[in-house]
């Protein structure tokens, strides 16, 4: 799956890391750094994790199937 | 039928047969043509770029990508919605009519328009030295390519990494280096890290920064040769102060350049800086004139911006691909009473030595600055700019929830120094010169731009490039 943080947006709230752990990571006090195309397998950790921001900066893939341009 | 109703069946007639090519297929291209259908565009769209991948995001290339924890063809960008384009990937645009509303494409196609999104972004500035630059081990970043050949350079283990160029790719790269425990050295022009874009005083704070995590950095010199072993692999770097450095990698950090070559010979203001558009994305043709039908988002954009004095404004923000793609995409398919203007408040971030540093406004744009909040000592505290007893910028080390308290000021014109913030006040709150060097000085230029008034500028970007 693919998702992209708003890092402007995101104000270091941490909410997302404890429930997407191996997705979402605080790097220092405030920074966060992702992985933008996890496994499927962590949709539903993913999309809590989107669900819980505080300031919604967590933008989740809304395709299904992206079969558009995905020509590499 | 009246005039009102006409030109209703007009606009509803090009959003259901007009044909829409959007040049650049990265943020911006992509989030515009998300934005077109989103405005009910139904007509053919073709989305042209000239790296063979679907959109990718490129902030996360020079941090969790250099580290080794995120594979470089790994962030490839969430799609928003269905945008049911043709991609023409892998093949650059090499040339615009605008009599012919034709893009020319590197393989002979001719791809016809009714309107034109340019949104082909920026590259890298490559080593000065051609034959340098060429040797095995020299690297620049700005593609997912690019990240994939030097994370694998990084994760070899060289002896040590030189960095030229010390703006913010150049100083996230040092702080990764760091943390995979590299060797590493950082050669800068000017007299600190990131004075470009945040003037001497916090490049004081992030000299500091670099040094305590062992960077090995060097400020006031230059790097004048690469040399390469007789395989063809650098090995050694000289310094302008006479110095030698044994390196296995060099990562040439000089800024961007924008790609506005394949645009020569259009008649649109565009050079050096980018291309001018009017603050609703319209491109402005050489003369200073705007057109209707060309329309430009993100990087390679250049708009009056009212809050700096109506200058020409050229921003590498991520936001502003966003929302420049948003409004050229709403004013593509919208008349004159509909158009909306694309006036950000310039806003980014950057991740360095554990850092969370971000910033809003123009900070160039200001000759002073005031520490307003926290403790530089704790790397934790907020500083605003000012010119003229207004406020025009502001940056955070790891206290961004400030941000928008400051950016709200910006936006007012605020006055400076602003009132104390009523919370966790540093004991100096004495406003000093802000630092910033000579635009003329040869060093990493920052990514937020004053280009000056004139759409076509003659000073430094409208240049006809040597055929």
């Amino acid at each position: 799956m693919r998702i992209v943080v708003d890092l402007n947006r995101c104000q270091g709230y941490a909410q997302c890391v404890p429930l997407a752990p191996d997705v979402l990571k605080l790097h220092g006090e405030e920074a966060l750094m992702y992985d933008p195309n996890p496994d499927d397998s962590q949709r539903q950790r993913v999309l809590r994790a989107a669900a819980s921001c505080p300031v919604q900066a967590i933008l989740v893939e809304r395709l299904d199937d992206t079969e558009e341009g995905a020509t590499s | 039928m009246n005039t009102s109703t006409m030109v209703t069946a007009l606009v509803e007639n090009f959003k259901a047969n007009g044909r829409i090519v959007i040049v650049g297929a990265s943020l911006a291209g992509l989030r515009a043509a998300e934005g077109l259908r989103n405005e009910g565009f139904s007509g053919p769209l073709t989305i042209i770029g000239d790296e063979p991948h679907e959109p990718y995001d490129r902030p996360p290339l020079s941090k969790q990508v250099l580290k080794g924890w995120v594979p470089a063809d790994h962030t490839k960008l969430p799609r928003l919605r269905a945008v049911d384009a043709e991609w023409r990937l892998g093949v650059a645009a090499t040339g615009l009519d605008r009599t012919s509303k034709q893009v020319r494409l590197a393989n002979g196609d001719q791809v016809p328009f009714d309107r034109l999104l340019i949104a082909t972004g920026t590259r890298a500035r490559p080593w000065f030295n051609p034959a340098e630059a060429a040797l095995d081990g020299v690297f620049t970043l700005r593609t997912c390519d690019d990240a994939a050949r030097l994370q694998a350079a990084l994760a070899a283990g060289p002896r040590r990494v030189l960095i030229i160029g010390a703006g913010f790719i150049g100083s996230e790269i040092a702080s990764v280096c760091r943390e995979l425990d590299l060797a590493v050295t950082v050669a800068e022009r000017a007299e600190a890290p990131l004075i470009g874009a945040l003037g001497g005083v916090i490049g004081t704070i992030a000299a500091e920064m670099q040094r305590d995590h062992g960077v090995d950095l060097r400020t006031g010199v230059s790097v004048e040769a690469l040399e390469g072993d007789a395989g063809g692999h650098v090995r050694r770097a000289r310094l302008s102060d006479g110095s030698t450095l044994d390196v296995d990698v060099v990562l040439a950090s000089l800024g961007s350049i924008r790609n506005t070559e394949w645009l020569e010979g259009a008649g649109l203001a565009s050079g050096f800086w980018g291309v001018a558009c009017d603050a609703g994305c319209r491109a402005f043709d050489i003369n200073g004139v705007v057109t209707d039908s060309i329309f430009v988002a993100g990087d390679i954009a250049r708009a009056p911006h009212v809050l700096y004095e109506y200058q020409f404004l050229s921003l590498e923000h991520w936001d502003n691909a966003v929302f420049g793609a948003e409004v050229a995409a709403h004013n593509m398919v919208s008349l004159e009473p509909d158009r909306r203007p694309h006036l950000p408040l310039p806003a980014f971030w950057s991740g360095q030595f554990g850092v969370n540093i971000k910033g809003v406004g123009v900070g160039p744009f200001g000759d002073e600055i005031v520490f307003t909040q926290g403790s530089v000592k704790e790397r934790r505290f907020a500083a605003v700019y000012g010119r003229r007893g207004r406020i025009v910028a502001a940056v955070t080390f790891n206290h961004g929830k400030w941000l928008e308290y400051y950016g709200a000021m910006i936006e007012r014109s605020a006055p400076f120094p602003p009132p104390p913030a009523g919370f966790d006040q540093p004991a100096d709150m004495q406003p000093v010169p802000a630092q910033f060097p000579d635009p003329r000085a040869p060093t990493a230029l920052p990514d937020v731009v004053l280009t000056g008034h004139d759409p076509t500028e003659r000073g430094a970007e409208f240049r006809s490039r040597r055929r």
